[in-house]
């Protein structure tokens, strides 16, 4: 057995979903997601058991490409996010009608495969191909699919499109660069590469671009709220929950290891991008009238202190930034989620004309309230395992650092808890709240209890990626 | 058996919780209720037990039940720690949690929300205990974080009120700036000792050999930022007074007897560090006697009678840090613990109170209650004579501990600590004179309904009554049980016992008369000259000042709030639009170029040729040159 299985399993997924039209649509790619997930648990306890799950073949000769995949601990993790994620989101939709449904869930179990990719390809141009590719069932599905006045959506959309495939392009010329010097995309051959720290500098920042551009990190971070707030919502979390981990793992496993002195050199810049992008999304979310931009910019805030503890290049940055990864990804999901579900009954992301919820709705509170305290990083939920790793980490290079970083945890208190009262708070809403359905509770109970199960025990995940880690590290101080 | 029991002890509140979250309609009002007092009382019994074997074997147990985080290179355990100090905290903390609970059946018996409220009130006891119990320090977090919670839950508890949803979120985000602290002190620790396990760190402290003693104080700086936070210590004080808004019993709970404790817990188990921190321990004593005079002050002129109590409790939790201060730990943990006591007694005879005027705070509308029910008047008064420091109540004992050991540190202290108590004897008298005595202000309506409350709420206060006078014989300055019962927490230097001389018994007697003044002072002015605020008289001069609290929450509004709304709107409509502007630019400039560029392909051969020839004229002559 190899990893291939998975991408194969997703792709057949797309296609079988798009061929059986738009009644059964949403359920057979449910059904492919879950598939896509269960194989990857097979495969994970194979992984743990020791086999080699690798897939390398010869795909073109001249240049010297290969169509390798790659399974360590680190891509196995971000691949269990991603189809764990995906059959979630699928079922997310289930409340919603779409038009064209099977091109719809085709085109989501088709950005899945090409994620799914992405954190799987050991091969510089596979990768930049996957990467590439992911970009567009995601501009089909916020722009086809998408909410409010078609021409601003398009604006945004296209936007989005453009900005980080422009972005990308510079990646693209590094990679052109590197084949001349190692004659080889493989990944070990560009990990082996001895570049000057001119050319590590030239490199790191085409990298940079694009990965700036996908995380966001600020200031390039002006398509996002406009293309979270125009997509569907389960466009949105496809983005948020999962897209713009690749460029977060990105960093990871392309750009520190590859460019490992630039890294070095720029250290304190960069991470003072990433802890500027946490007060400055958090800041800006306090004020923001619609719910989806007001989750949008608190990711910002959220990205910005794991590429913070990324660029730290210590163990713990590393490591925190991954582990963040993954329950950031669930619990922006599930606060999508519920900004899904209160438009279902309100029709309005204006954060002004809602309120008033908690008392027709607890079941809805008390979940929509464990996500919120689990953006905020409490104990006992994943998020604080991630965020006290990443912040330990900056501390150990700076305690300022992790003093300007900590301030999320005030900040994000916030803007979060003040967004709870106006949204559910007050007095009884005139306007009927319906309870949740079984639907909603079941994606809802399933999130929270991820975030609650690794938030007490982390161990096998942190077991998982921790040897790949070091491995990356390894080469990054050679 | 030692583990299963403690976590009989910790799970029990657990499953009060749940039950109560999950089948809290089912179960209806009472059964809720009882299903939450039960489960504390599960754990108060679990205490007791423990509490007894350590008195005997002194002997602390630590129990690792699993591996929770890793951090570079150390592992930190889902941990319990059961010694003499954290079973001494339980023990108030499961005691007086379930006098509150059983309290609370009959005093929230009208609200429909009851299965909740002892769901909130049962995760908070299962915080308080993991805070408390946790044998490292990020345990211990959980816990901390988790009482917050709780702690906004329940302020926040008449959600339907904005205001009260305001003063819940006000206590969360200034418990959290405390929090940043205290994570800050733990990231340092760790980084020093690569653990962050309390045993450990106190072996690694005492064995190590040349400490770097500028992180040593940063690192106790920064946790007492964390205890400034939970304890309601100047500047993070301002939280706790908005906090009444939540059901009295809560007040009584977590914003007097345990959860405000907590900074006054986490010093005393991390003595060890602080005792290295001397200029970090002059800090605490001076802001723990700031604040103590500060909210006394404030406390002289409020009128709504859960107010003077909050300020009460902050005025004396900054005695408990100036004892802190001093390294006189266990005088602090004495002082909590007869804090509890008499402090809980209060809040919940004011609960009383407040029940039977129907929800009535303002103390201007109170007056001759004490015929009408005496059992929370003469509660009241014992607790308010504890308080106050007369002999020979629980307050008396401990107080004077405090002041006697801020005497041997700085003389400034003991004047500081003895205005402070001073003022107390005098709001709480005032409080009891405007409450009980002379005649009813009331409307008609309230007079007729005038009643005693129910034996569920009077038994509480019956225990902590009789409490509040006898608990101060756990440390008689000539036989101090609880001295002995904590000495192997702390060096031998920091529990030297003062020899009672002439200036101990002299000090008391001035503690005495002092607070005798107090009392005095308000009998003069409350009974004697009768002197009742009226509601609509307007407040001048001083009394303005302190009525409106200094002015603290306009000033933090102005100076902290405001400006960072504004930046927020200021980012939002400026910032923003800027930088997408730019984007917007680079691509226009991109199409830009393109069109000039689309003008050279003009199709006209002799532009091309043209182009060519001064191309190829360019290389030669680079190469030329080059050469």
């Amino acid at each position: 057995m190899n990893i291939s299985l998975i991408l194969i399993i997703l792709l057949v997924g797309a296609l079988v979903t798009f061929l059986v039209g738009d009644k059964l649509a949403s359920k057979v790619a449910l059904f492919f997601g879950i598939a896509a997930f269960g194989s990857s648990l097979v495969l994970l306890s194979h992984f743990n058991a020791g086999e080699n799950l690798d897939f390398i073949s010869k795909w073109i000769s001249k240049p010297n490409i290969s169509f390798a995949l790659k399974a360590d601990g680190l891509s196995l993790a971000m691949l269990l996010l991603t189809t764990a994620l995906t059959p979630i989101i699928i079922f997310c939709s289930f409340g919603n009608d779409y038009k064209n449904s099977k091109s719809f869930y085709s085109l989501i179990l088709f950005m899945a495969f090409a994620m799914a990719g992405t954190f799987l390809a050991g091969d510089g141009l596979l990768y930049y191909i996957f990467w590439e590719l992911s970009l567009i069932p995601i501009y089909f599905i916020a722009l086809l699919w998408g909410n409010g006045d078609d021409e601003e959506r398009k604006k945004a959309v296209v936007k989005f499109f453009i900005y980080t495939l422009a972005g990308s392009l510079f990646m693209l010329v590094a990679f052109v660069y590197l084949y001349q010097k190692a004659g080889s995309l493989l990944i070990e051959d560009l990990y082996a590469l001895d570049l000057s720290s001119s050319e590590q500098l030239w490199i790191f920042m085409a990298f940079f671009l694009a990965y700036a551009i996908k995380i966001p990190i600020i200031p390039f971070h002006t398509w996002q709220a406009k293309v979270y707030q125009k997509a569907p919502t389960v466009g949105t979390m496809l983005l948020s929950g999962v897209m713009l981990k690749m460029g977060l793992y990105s960093i990871i496993r392309w750009q520190l290891p590859i460019a490992p002195l630039a890294a070095k050199n720029y250290m304190f810049v960069l991470i003072t991008l990433g802890i500027a992008g946490v007060i400055y999304g958090s800041i800006v979310a306090l004020r923001q009238k619609d719910l989806k931009k007001l989750l949008a910019y608190s990711s910002l805030a959220h990205v910005g202190l794991i590429a913070a503890g990324a660029y730290t290049l210590t163990l713990d940055g590393l490591r925190g930034a991954v582990l963040q990864m993954i329950a950031h990804g669930f619990v922006v999901v599930g606060l999508f989620f519920v900004a899904e579900i209160i438009f279902r009954r309100y029709e309005t992301r204006n954060i002004s004309e809602m309120g008033g919820i908690r008392s027709q709705s607890p079941k809805f509170t008390s979940m929509f309230m464990i996500l919120v305290l689990a953006s905020v990083a409490l104990p006992t939920t994943f998020n604080f395992v991630g965020e006290f790793t990443v912040l330990y980490s900056l501390s150990q290079i700076n305690v300022w650092l992790a003093i300007f970083g900590g301030t999320t945890i005030i900040l994000g208190a916030y803007y979060m808890l003040k967004m709870f009262q106006h949204v559910m708070l007050g007095e009884t809403n005139t306007k009927i709240f319906a309870d949740v359905t079984l639907n909603e509770t079941i994606t809802m109970v399933i999130i929270v209890a991820v975030l609650f199960f690794f938030g007490m025990y982390p161990k096998p995940i942190t077991d998982l990626i921790t040897p790949s880690l070091e491995t990356i590290l390894n080469t990054i101080n050679k | 058996m030692d583990t299963n029991l403690a976590l009989v002890l910790i799970l029990a509140p657990f499953l009060g919780f749940l039950l109560n979250v999950f089948f809290g309609k089912r179960l209806g009002k009472s059964l809720s209720g009882v299903v939450g007092t039960t489960t504390v009382a599960v754990s108060f019994v679990a205490t007791l037990y423990f509490f007894l074997q350590i008195n005997q074997t002194k002997q602390a147990l630590s129990i690792d039940l699993f591996e929770w985080m890793q951090i570079s290179n150390f592992k930190v355990n889902f941990g319990l720690l059961l010694d003499q100090l954290s079973i001494l905290w339980l023990l108030f903390v499961t005691g007086i949690g379930s006098l509150i609970h059983l309290y609370s059946i009959s005093y929230m018996h009208d609200d429909e929300k009851m299965p909740q409220f002892f769901a909130y009130l049962n995760l908070f006891v299962f915080f308080m205990i993991t805070l408390v119990i946790g044998n490292n320090l990020l345990v211990m977090f959980i816990g901390w974080e988790g009482v917050g919670l709780c702690s906004y839950l329940l302020i926040g508890f008449w959600y339907k009120n904005q205001e009260y949803n305001d003063a819940a979120k006000k206590a969360f985000i200034m418990n959290r700036i405390g929090d940043l602290g205290l994570l800050i002190g733990i990231f340092i620790l760790g980084s020093m000792f690569s653990t962050l396990d309390f045993a450990t760190l106190k072996t690694a402290i005492a064995g190590a050999s040349n400490l770097n003693s500028y992180w040593i104080g940063i690192a106790a700086f920064a946790l007492f930022i964390g205890a400034c936070g939970k304890s309601a210590q100047i500047p993070l004080y301002t939280w706790l007074p908005d906090a009444m808004a939540g059901p009295t019993p809560v007040s009584a709970l977590i914003h007097a007897a345990t959860m405000v404790t907590a900074g006054i817990f986490m010093v005393t188990r991390l003595n060890f560090l602080f005792d290295l921190a001397s200029e970090v321990q002059t800090i605490i004593a001076v802001v723990g006697a700031i604040t103590a005079l500060v909210a006394a002050t404030i406390g002289l002129v409020q009128n709504d009678i859960k107010k003077v109590l909050a300020y009460s409790t902050v005025s004396q939790l900054g005695l408990m840090f100036l004892a802190l201060g001093m390294g006189a730990y266990q005088v602090a943990v004495f002082h909590v613990i007869t804090h509890a006591f008499f402090k809980a007694c209060l809040f919940l005879g004011s609960g009383s109170v407040i029940h039977a005027l129907h929800g009535e705070q303002d103390m201007r509308k109170m007056g001759g209650l004490r015929k009408a029910m005496p059992i929370t008047f003469i509660t009241m008064l014992i607790a308010s004579l504890a308080i106050s420091g007369i002999f020979p109540f629980a307050g008396f004992w401990s107080k004077d501990e405090i002041l006697i050991s801020a005497f041997h540190g700085n003389i400034a202290f003991w004047v500081i600590g003895s205005i402070a108590s001073i003022m107390t004897a005098f709001y709480m008298f005032r409080l009891m004179y405007l409450t009980f005595f002379k005649e009813f202000r009331g409307t008609e309506h309230q007079k007729s309904h005038l009643h005693e409350s129910p034996s569920l709420i009077t038994f509480p206060l019956i225990i902590l009554a009789i409490l509040s006078t006898i608990g101060g014989f756990i440390s008689l300055p000539t036989n101090s049980w609880l001295n002995e019962y904590l000495a192997p927490l702390f060096s031998a230097t920091a529990h030297e016992e003062h020899t009672l001389g002439n200036t101990e018994y002299m000090l008391m007697a001035v503690a005495l008369v002092g607070a005798i003044i107090g009392i005095g002072l308000a009998y003069f002015k409350y009974i004697k000259q009768n002197t009742v605020p009226s509601e609509d008289a307007e407040i001048t001069g001083v009394s303005k000042i302190l009525y409106n609290k200094y002015y603290v929450d306009e000033v933090y509004n102005a100076v902290f709030v405001k400006p960072i709304n504004v930046l927020s709107s200021f980012f939002r409509d400026h910032i923003e639009t800027t930088l997408s502007a730019a984007v917007f630019g680079l691509g226009k400039i991109t199409n830009e170029l393109g069109s000039q560029g689309r003008k050279l392909h003009n199709g006209s051969i002799g532009f091309y040729l043209f182009a060519f020839v001064i191309g190829l004229c360019a290389i030669i002559s680079y190469l030329f040159l080059a050469q």
